[in-house]
This record gives structure tokens, sequence and C-alpha cells, in this order.
């Protein structure tokens, strides 16, 4: 039997992963040579330029949202996984404590300044700095710091009485001096080379100025030095540049017949704002024979909006009104990422980076193949 | 490199079947064993430093025992699902392979294995050169369309 290639509906039919009221189905993908009989599947560069396309949502340093389409979850994955985990970052990693007489312990406030995240010169953070690694004799170890895998900061506030406070003042920021430390008052100790690569404007400092890193009363201090190496969010989450990277599918909701009047009202409200609109019946399409909106010209009809909006929380199939009227689903290969980067890095050049990071990854992976069969 | 099991590896012929009760899923070194704890742990922090450094002259792939020409499985350090994942499914995109998978056999070890038998007409190591080979291809393509996308979009 010859084999028919498959139609324009079959195939897009085949990227949606089934939504019905209590089961999913169609969850793999299946564009496998082999999988479809006299199908050709197998990798072709082409073939995927052709298919793949990008989409951008947003675009903000501090948040950037866009749809990857035409790739597979696999590589999606990949890439989400190298943003979270894989992309170094410049922070706090070693706090040298003279005096902290603080209600706060040490290794608490340790870790708070361990998680403050900071800004730079790009330059700088991503050509200058390398990483540094702890020598294996721990008697070497001051000889591993240089200009370009440490940076150096202070932390130097006391706290006092303010005398030109008014009397009867029972607010402690204003009674005292430094009653709450925050991460501006954490101060940038240039070395080196570092002058060049991190002044004026690209200065180390921290991404939000009034994170509060501790509450002092007169009489208490805090003095402390800190290093800070690159490193990457495998080790501590500290390190990762994203607040948050995450992707989701497109949700694909199908009107199958009519719905009108009141219960388009209804559907409407059973998604999201903005998901379904409603439209009037055209004569047009009333006069239509077999379109089911024989009779309603003139009446409320449901329509897709955006998609984009819906949550799929499947509340449209728990009502009865609706049964078979409604597909709801979510295509396979369309990836809609939310990137929120802390500040270390612009969220689009942390996606842009994570590929260049996979690409480097196989790259070095294919000379070390090359290497074990020589 | 320490193999433990040389003589069953010796002793498979090459086109044979592979019996996989004799494909050990993961190999220690047998030098780590008279390592104690400590020297485990400073060892795996280094490790990661490599991992992110250019590091070329450590070998991170083998082929593990039982390996024939065209089934092999191949054992990646300091590799984890972000590799593995996109790995597998590139590969099993070539018409010339008839399985591939990637395992992770221990989650407190930092190796990852992939599973590649193919057709007489290539082999695993080929099929696996290739998978890596066109991955960077990928990779090109998605930079090349996010860049054009995002200009777009801020030129609107």
């Amino acid at each position: 039997m010859p084999h028919k290639p498959p139609t324009k509906e079959e195939l897009e039919e085949r990227k949606i992963v089934g939504i019905k009221d209590e089961t999913i189905t169609h969850v793999s993908s299946s564009d496998f040579p082999g999988h479809y009989p006299g199908e050709d599947h197998s990798w072709d560069i082409e073939s995927f330029r052709r298919g793949f396309s990008v989409e951008f949502h947003q675009n903000d340093p501090f948040e950037a949202s866009f749809s990857l389409i035409g790739i597979d979850a696999s590589i999606a994955n990949a890439f989400r996984r190298i943003m979270i985990a894989d992309i170094p970052t410049l922070a706090i990693e070693t706090v040298f404590i003279n005096n902290n007489t603080s209600v706060i312990q040490d290794e608490v406030l340790s870790h708070r300044l361990g998680l403050i995240p900071f800004k730079g010169g790009h330059e700088g953070l991503h050509n200058f700095l390398k990483w540094w690694r702890k020598p294996t004799d721990e008697s070497e170890i001051n000889n591993s710091y240089y200009d370009n895998n440490t940076v150096s900061l202070r932390l130097e506030i006391q706290c006092e009485h303010n005398e030109k406070a008014a009397a009867g003042e029972t607010d402690p920021t204003k009674l005292y001096k430094h009653a709450h430390v925050y991460a501006r008052d954490i101060e940038f100790c240039p070395v080196g080379r570092q002058d060049k690569y991190f002044s004026g404007a690209d200065t180390i400092a921290p991404v939000n100025p009034d994170i509060l890193i501790a509450k002092l009363r007169p009489g208490q201090e805090i003095s402390l030095s800190m290093h800070m190496h690159k490193g990457v969010g495998s080790d501590h989450s500290k390190f990762s540049p994203v607040a948050t990277a995450s992707y989701r599918l497109m949700p694909v909701i199908k009107i199958e017949r009519p719905i009108l009047g009141r219960d388009a009202e209804k559907f409407m409200r059973c998604f999201p704002q903005g998901v379904i609109k409603l439209e009037k019946v055209t004569k047009k399409e009333a006069a239509k024979k077999g379109s089911g909106y024989e009779g309603h010209e003139g009446e409320d009809k449901a329509v897709v909006a955006d998609p984009m909006r819906d949550t799929v929380s499947r509340e449209c199939l728990r009502h009865e009104e609706f049964k078979g009227k409604v597909k709801l689903g979510r295509r396979r290969d369309h990836f809609i990422y939310l990137v929120e980067s802390t500040g270390q890095w612009e969220s689009d050049a942390i996606f842009l980076e994570s590929v260049a990071h996979l690409k480097k990854r196989a790259q070095d992976l294919e000379k070390q193949v090359q290497n074990m069969v020589r | 490199m320490a193999r433990t099991k040389t003589k069953k590896e010796e002793s498979v012929e090459p086109g044979s079947d592979v019996v996989m009760d004799e494909v050990p899923t993961s190999h220690q070194p047998e030098s780590r064993d008279d390592m104690s704890v400590d020297e485990d742990e400073n060892d795996e922090v280094e490790v990661e430093d490599n991992d992110a450094e250019v590091e070329d002259d450590v070998q991170r792939v083998r082929l593990l025992p039982g390996s024939t020409p065209t089934a092999a499985s191949f054992e990646f350090l300091n590799e984890g699902h972000t590799l593995g994942n996109a790995l597998r499914y590139i590969i099993m995109k070539n018409p010339d392979v008839e399985f591939c998978a990637y395992a992770i056999p221990h989650p407190s070890e930092p190796k990852m294995n992939v599973r590649i038998q193919t057709f007489d007409s290539t082999t695993a190591v080929e099929a696996l050169e290739k998978g890596l080979r066109d991955l960077q291809e990928l990779c090109d393509v998605v930079t090349d369309q996010f860049v054009v996308a995002r200009e777009k979009f801020m030129a609107k």
C-alpha cells in the first residue's frame, strides 16, 4: 500500500497534548524516524530552521518572556536547566568577621550576605573575572586571590544615638544612627586592574540597595570584609543568575460547536480575563446551513481571543452545557519562557548564554569522544 | 583507567549480542576504594570547578565494558539530565539508530550513561559524534533566530 503523506490538519493535531476533564493524552513527542511508516523524521538542520521560530512577548532587564516554537521538550528543558544551574555569576563566598556585636549570629549574617545579588560592569564580570579555585594545599590559600578571581567588599557600621532626635521619638531609625544595616552600606574595595573594569556606573554594587541585612542598637557594631567569587547555581543557588526561569506549553482551546447566548457568557467566565471574547453572530453565519448558528443572528457567541493567557484550569469541562463543544489542549512544541534575572545579567542575555553553554558542552564532549576512540 | 571487568569485555566478540547482566550500570574507579570520605568530598568540589572551566586534559567519556561497535554504552562524568536528555533526543532523530536511552545510575554519583544501538549502516560512536555535532548546529539556529526576533521586538 503506498503511503499517503499526512495532511496539514493531521500534522497540527500531532503537536497537541490532549487535556480531558480528568486525564491527559498524547504526552510524548512522536517525531522520530520509524514512528510513522513512510515518513522521514530524521534530523535535518534545514527543516529544523524552517519549523523553528522565536516570538518575544516582553524584554526587560529583569524579566523577559518569549516563545520558542518548533523545538523538542528535551532541548527546551536543557536551556531552562542551564539558565538556572550553569550560568556563572559573582556572589559573596567568604565572609571574614572582625567584629559582630549585633543580635544576628555570624553564620546567619554571612548567609544573608551571600544571598545578596550584585551587579557590575559586564566586560569585567563576564570576561575579566575568572574562576577562583581553592588550592589543594590549605596553606597556599592566601596566594590564590588575584584581582581577576576575587572581589573584595567591606561592611563597617556602628550604631549610635542620634543627638538631634526629637524628644519622645520612638522610631529607632530616627532615634539612632545606622539602626538598620542595608545592602547599600556594603563598600566595594577595588584592587589591581579592577579599577579599570568596575568604576563609575560599572562599579560592583548590590542590585537592590534597600535589602535589610541586620538591625543594630547603640553600641553594637558590625565590622567585616568579604570575598566574592564566580560560581554556578548547581553549587549554590546564590550563584543562579535567575530568580526563576520557567516555561509552559501554549494552551489550545478549540470550540467545536457554537456556544451561544448566556452559555457563551458563562463559558467566558470559565477562563481568565481576555482568553474568550464575545462576538455577535453575523447574518452570513446564521444563513449557513449546518453551522449551528441558524436562527441565532445577533446573539452572542464565544470566540477564542488569546489562548496564551489561559491557565488551563479545565473549569469549562466541569459544566454539562459545554460537553462536546470544546476541546482543550496544549501545543507540545510551543514553549512560553519566563526568565526573571536577579540583576547581574540581562534576562535575554541569560538565555543566549544558555544556548552558547549547551553548544560549548557538546563541542567539548565531541572532542572527548574523539579522544576516547583514539 | 581502572576497569574491573576487563576479562569479560575481551570475551565479547565484535558483533555478538551482549548479555545485559554483564554490563555494569556504573563503575567506581578502583583507586577510589582506599580514599577517605573527606578526600572524596574535596574531589567533588574540584570536579565541579573543572566542569565550568576549560579543562580538556581530563577524559570524561568512556566506553563501558561489554560494548560492541553497533551497541555501546558510554559513561559521561559530570553530566546530568541537562545534556543527557538533549543528547538522547538528537541521537534518536538519527535514522540509523535503533535505540538510544540515557540513565543516571545513582543520584549521588556525578555520572550519566548513554546507551546507543545502531543498525549496521553506522556505529554507536559515530552516532554519538553525529548527535553532538547536530546539537551544536541546533544551538546556532536557536541563537540566530532568537537574536533576529529580539531585534524585531525591540524595534517595535
